[in-house]
C-alpha cells in the first residue's frame, strides 16, 4: 500500500468541491432537461436560476422532518446516509491529477467496486424500512438489479486490469499514455457503461424508483433532508461513475495542452451529460428483460471479452 | 306486459322484429316509433334472456355488441302515447356490425318488483353496466356475481337517477364530515379481497394485495385498481371506478338544452367540442333541424383538430407510461398548436363548447385558413419524427408489443369501441359506416392494427392522426359559404338580424335565450366515432325547456372494465404500459 498523498487541504477541497458539483448538477439536469425538450427549466431564482438549488436545499432543510410511524424507525433514519457516505467515500481513490487526490491505493479499484455494492444496502434497507409496499417493490427491484449488475461490472473492467497490469487507479491512467483503453477495451467499456447505469440506478434503468410504476419506489415515504440525501447522493454517483469512467477508459488527466486537472474534470463533465443525456431520451426496460439482457447478454459478451484480452495479451508478450 | 297491446306484425314490421318473431316466437311486443331510426321494442321481461342470446349469438348476422344498457325513471313523464306502462324502463341497446344497425330493447317495469334476470353472462361488459343500473336506479339484477355500487360511494342512500332522489346541494342539509362518520367512510373503502372471491394465498406463496390509485402517476386520474400480486406478476385486477363522478346525467335534467352544452365539454375533457356534437346532432333530430353546410363542416374540422389533440396528449403520455420521458414535451408544444388555432376560432382552448344547437358559435374569423395550413403542413413532418423517436425503440417495442392482446371477439364481448377495437384488426369506423356531419364526403382510410396489444392501439391512433390531418385539408379546400348556423325558430341562440324585423321572432329569441328552447317529446340516440371510440347521447324529451333523461354512453367505461382481461399473468410494468394504451380520461368514464 502507497502513503496517501493528500493533506487536509486536499481533502476538505475535494469534499467540498464534490458536494457543490452534486447539488449543482440538479440545476444542471434540470437546465439540460429542459433545453433537449423545448422548455425554459428553472431560470426564475438568481442568474441562469442558478440559485434554485440554494432555494430547493433551504425548503428541504426547512421541511417536517416526517418519519412515517408505521416505519422501522433507526434504519428508516440510517438509509439514506449510507448512499451519501459510501458514494463520498468513492472520492478517496479518484485520481483527479498528478498529486491531487486523497489516497495513492493500490486496490483503488476494487475498493471502488465495493463502496459502489455497497451503497445497494441504501436502498434496499429504505424500502425495507418504509413498510410501503411500493418501497418494498422498489427494494426488491433494486437488490436483484444492483447485485446482478455488480458482476458484469466487475468483469467489463478485469479487461483494462489485464492491459495495465494494475488495480491501482493511478498507475491505470499512467498505462494509458499510448492509448486510452476506449479502443482496446471498447466492449468492456460498453458492457461497463450499462452495468454502471443500473448500479447507479439512472434513468433508463431507474426500475426501484420508475415513478410511473411504483410512484417513487425505495423512497416513496422520504421527504425533507432526507430525501434531500438520496437526491444528492444520486448526482454524486453519477459523478463519481463519470470520473471512474474517464479514469479507466479515457485516460484520466492525460490530454495535451491543458492542465492535467481540467482535462480530468472536462472528461467528467462530458461524461455527466452523457448520463443527463440518457435519461431524456430512453424509454425504461421491464424488470425481467433487464435481468434477462444481463445474464444472457452481458454477462456471456463480458467473459468473451476477457477471453479475447487475454488470449490478445497472450499472443503480444507470453 | 299486461297493459301493452300487443301489435300485430305487419310488413311495416322493421326485418329484424319479423326476424324474431319467427324464429324465437315472441309475440307479445310493442314496437315504439322514435325518431332517430333505431328499431324499438317493448317485450317482455320473461323474453328477455332469451331474445338477447339470440341476437348474439344464434342470428345469421349478429347484434354482437352491447352497445350501451341503461335505465329511465318514467313515473314523472307525462308525453308516453302508444308506450306500454312502466314506471322504470331498462333499455338494452345493441349494435350489429354485419346489418350496419342497431336495435333497442326495452323493458317495462314497476316499483313493486324492480328485478330482472342478468344478462353478464352473456355479455361480458354487461357486469358493469348492470352495476350502474342498479347504483343509479335501484334495479336488481338477478344472478349478477357482484351486485354492489360501482359510482356512488358504497355508503350512499338512495339511487341518484330515480326523479325522487334531490338533484341539488342545497335540497339536502349541509355538508359535515364528523371523525366518526370519516372512520366509516374510509372503512367502506377499504379492499377486502374476499368480497371479489379473491383468495389470500395458494399452495405456494400469500398474495400481496396493492392498492393502484386514486391517486397514482399512472392511473390518470383519480381512479384505482387493487391488484392481487404474487412477487410482480398481476394474479387479478380490480377496476375501482366513480371518484370522479359528477352526476352529469343528472344535471342534464336540470339545466335547459342549451345551457348543458358546456357539460359536454367536460365528459371526454380532452376531446373538447367534439363532445358537444353527439349532443348537439341528437337535440337537432328531435328539434327536427336541418344544419346548413357550412357549420356542418365546420364542426367536422373542429372535431378533427380536437381528435388530434386528444390522440397527441394520449401519445405523449403512452411514452412517458413506458419511462421515456421527452416525448410528452414536443407532443404537447404540438398539442398547443391546436389550442391556439382552436382559441382563434372560438376564443376558449381546451373547452371550447362552440357547437350549438342548430350550428357553431359564430362564424370562422377572418383568416382563419393562415394558421390553419401552416399547422397541417407541420404536423405530419413531426410525426414522422416521433415514429422514430417513440415507435421504432427496441426498448419501447418490447414494453408494448405482445402485451395486453385481445382479439376481435374479446373485444366485442367486452364492448371494445374505436381504435381499440380497430387495434385488433377490424376496420370498422363509425364515420364510414354511418356518416354524419357530412362525413361521407370526406376521403379518408380507416387504419387497424393486427395483434391488439398496447404497440397496435398506440400505431391505430397515430395513423389516424394522419387521416385526421387529411379530413381537415379537404374541410380547408372546401369550406362552403353560407350561414354558419340554422333558420330554424329552436336554433339557440337564433340568428338575430330578423329579430329586429318582427315581433314574433324576437319574442322567439327572447324566450329561447331566457328559458331555453322547448325541445318536442321524443327520443333520440345519436353516437359519434369520438376520440377514444363511440359517444354517444341518449335524450329523451318530455316536451319541455330541459332533458327529461340524458343517458351518456362513454367509450372509456367499458374500456376500463377489461383492464383484468389484459393484465392477468402481466408484471407491474406492463399495467402500465396496459392503461396507457387504452387512452381514457376519468371523466369519461364516470361521468
Amino acid at each position: 500500500m502507497n502513503s496517501g498523498l493528500g493533506d487536509a487541504a486536499d481533502i476538505f477541497g475535494i469534499l467540498v468541491s464534490v458536494i457543490i458539483v452534486a447539488a449543482m448538477l440538479i440545476w444542471v439536469e434540470r437546465r439540460l432537461l429542459a433545453v433537449w425538450q423545448d422548455r425554459l427549466g428553472p431560470n426564475r431564482v438568481g442568474t441562469f436560476g442558478l440559485m434554485q438549488v440554494v432555494a430547493d436545499m433551504i425548503k428541504m432543510f426547512f421541511k417536517e422532518d416526517w418519519i412515517p410511524p408505521f416505519s422501522d424507525k433507526l434504519v428508516f433514519v440510517l438509509a439514506p446516509t449510507i448512499v451519501f457516505i459510501t458514494m463520498l467515500t468513492g472520492f478517496a481513490v479518484i485520481p483527479f491529477a498528478p498529486g491531487v487526490g486523497i489516497i495513492d491505493f493500490n486496490f483503488g479499484l476494487l475498493y471502488f467496486l465495493a463502496l459502489s455494492s455497497l451503497s445497494v444496502y441504501s436502498v434496499v434497507l429504505a424500502g425495507y424500512a418504509s413498510n410501503n409496499k411500493y418501497s418494498l417493490l422498489g427494494a426488491l427491484r433494486a437488490a436483484a438489479q444492483t447485485v446482478s449488475y455488480e458482476v458484469f461490472m466487475g468483469i467489463s473492467i478485469m479487461g483494462v486490469v489485464m492491459l495495465s497490469g494494475t488495480f491501482n487507479l493511478r498507475e491505470i491512467v499512467e498505462a494509458q499514455r499510448s492509448g486510452w483503453f476506449i479502443i482496446p477495451q471498447f466492449f468492456g467499456f460498453l458492457i461497463f457503461l450499462v452495468a454502471i447505469v443500473a448500479e447507479s440506478r439512472r434513468a433508463p434503468l431507474d426500475l426501484p424508483e420508475a415513478e410511473q410504476e411504483l410512484v417513487a419506489g425505495f423512497h416513496t415515504e422520504y421527504s425533507g433532508m432526507k430525501f434531500g440525501m438520496f437526491f444528492v447522493g444520486e448526482y454524486l454517483g453519477i459523478t463519481l461513475s463519470s470520473a471512474v469512467i474517464v479514469t479507466l477508459f479515457f485516460g484520466g488527466w492525460l490530454g495535451p495542452w491543458l492542465p492535467p486537472l481540467i482535462w480530468f474534470c472536462l472528461k467528467t463533465a462530458i461524461g455527466i451529460l452523457f448520463f443527463i443525456l440518457l435519461r431524456g431520451a430512453l424509454p425504461r426496460p421491464r424488470y425481467d428483460q433487464l435481468m434477462t439482457f444481463g445474464w444472457k447478454v452481458l454477462l456471456p459478451a463480458g467473459l468473451l471479452n476477457l477471453l479475447v484480452t487475454g488470449a490478445v495479451l497472450l499472443s503480444l508478450h507470453g | 306486459m299486461e297493459s301493452s297491446a300487443g301489435v300485430s306484425v305487419t310488413a311495416a314490421a322493421p326485418p329484424v322484429v319479423r326476424e324474431l318473431t319467427e324464429r324465437t316466437g315472441l309475440h307479445d311486443f310493442t314496437i315504439q316509433p322514435t325518431v332517430d331510426g333505431i328499431t324499438t321494442i317493448w317485450i317482455p321481461k320473461q323474453s328477455l334472456r332469451g331474445i338477447l342470446r339470440y341476437l348474439k349469438s344464434q342470428a345469421i348476422s349478429p347484434y354482437a355488441l352491447l352497445f350501451d344498457l341503461t335505465a329511465i325513471d318514467e313515473r314523472l313523464r307525462s308525453h308516453r302515447q302508444g308506450l306500454p306502462g312502466s314506471e322504470f324502463t331498462v333499455v338494452y341497446h345493441l349494435l350489429s356490425f354485419d346489418r350496419n344497425e342497431d336495435i333497442r330493447i326495452k323493458i317495462a317495469l314497476f316499483e313493486t318488483s324492480l328485478l330482472l334476470p342478468t344478462i353478464s353472462d352473456i355479455w361480458s361488459s354487461a357486469n358493469w353496466y348492470e352495476r350502474e343500473v342498479w347504483d343509479m336506479f335501484g334495479i336488481v339484477f338477478e344472478g349478477h356475481p357482484h351486485l354492489r355500487r360501482i359510482i356512488m360511494p358504497p355508503t350512499w342512500q338512495g339511487h341518484p337517477l330515480r326523479k325522487d332522489h334531490y338533484a341539488r346541494a342545497t335540497e339536502m342539509e349541509p355538508y359535515s364530515l364528523p371523525d366518526e362518520r370519516q372512520e366509516i367512510e374510509q372503512d367502506a373503502l377499504r379492499f377486502v379481497p374476499e368480497d371479489w372471491g379473491m383468495r389470500r394465498q395458494n399452495e405456494d406463496s400469500s398474495f400481496m394485495f396493492l392498492n393502484m390509485g386514486p391517486n397514482h402517476p399512472s392511473v390518470h386520474g383519480a381512479f384505482r385498481i387493487a391488484l392481487q400480486l404474487d412477487g410482480e406478476e398481476i394474479i387479478d385486477a380490480l377496476p375501482d371506478i366513480g371518484y370522479h363522478h359528477r352526476g352529469a346525467e343528472k344535471m342534464g335534467e336540470r339545466q335547459s338544452w342549451h345551457t348543458y352544452i358546456p357539460y359536454t365539454d367536460r365528459i371526454d375533457y380532452l376531446g373538447g367540442s367534439m363532445n358537444n356534437l353527439p349532443y348537439v346532432l341528437a337535440v337537432e333530430q328531435l328539434a327536427g333541424i336541418q344544419v346548413p353546410e357550412r357549420a356542418q363542416v365546420i364542426r367536422v374540422m373542429i372535431s378533427e383538430f380536437y381528435r388530434l389533440a386528444s390522440h397527441l396528449l394520449f401519445y405523449g403520455t403512452y411514452a412517458q407510461d413506458v419511462g421515456q420521458m421527452s416525448p410528452i414535451f414536443y407532443m404537447f408544444i404540438d398539442r398547443e398548436k391546436v389550442f391556439d388555432i382552436m382559441e382563434s376560432i372560438s376564443g376558449a382552448r381546451m373547452h371550447s363548447s362552440y357547437f350549438r344547437i342548430g350550428g357553431v358559435a359564430m362564424d370562422l374569423p377572418k383568416g382563419w385558413e393562415k394558421s390553419i395550413r401552416e399547422f397541417i403542413n407541420y404536423l405530419p413532418a413531426r410525426l414522422d419524427h416521433y415514429d422514430k423517436l417513440v415507435m421504432r425503440n427496441s426498448i419501447l417495442k418490447r414494453r408494448t408489443q405482445g402485451v395486453g392482446a385481445y382479439n376481435t371477439g374479446e373485444a366485442m364481448d367486452w364492448s371494445a369501441t374505436g381504435a381499440n377495437l380497430r387495434a385488433t384488426g377490424f376496420a370498422w369506423d363509425y364515420r364510414k359506416a354511418r356518416p354524419y356531419s357530412g362525413y361521407e364526403n370526406y376521403e379518408f382510410e380507416i387504419p387497424t392494427g393486427k395483434r391488439g396489444d398496447c404497440y397496435d392501439r398506440c400505431a391505430v391512433r397515430i395513423e389516424e392522426m394522419r387521416q385526421s390531418i387529411r379530413i381537415i385539408k379537404q374541410c380547408l379546400e372546401n369550406m362552403p359559404e353560407g350561414p354558419y348556423k340554422a333558420c330554424h325558430p329552436l336554433t339557440t341562440p337564433p340568428p338575430k338580424a330578423r329579430t329586429l324585423h318582427d315581433i314574433e321572432t324576437l319574442i322567439q329569441h327572447f324566450l329561447n335565450s331566457s328559458w331555453g328552447p322547448v325541445i318536442p317529446p321524443g327520443e333520440s340516440c345519436v353516437t359519434i366515432e369520438a376520440t377514444k371510440g363511440l359517444n354517444a347521447y341518449y335524450l329523451t324529451s318530455d316536451g319541455g325547456t330541459m332533458s327529461y333523461r340524458t343517458r351518456i354512453r362513454t367509450p372509456s367505461f367499458p374500456h376500463l372494465q377489461m383492464i383484468p382481461l389484459m393484465s392477468r399473468g402481466m408484471m407491474v410494468a406492463d399495467l402500465i404500459a396496459v392503461l396507457a394504451s387504452i387512452d381514457f380520461v376519468m371523466a369519461d368514464v364516470d361521468r
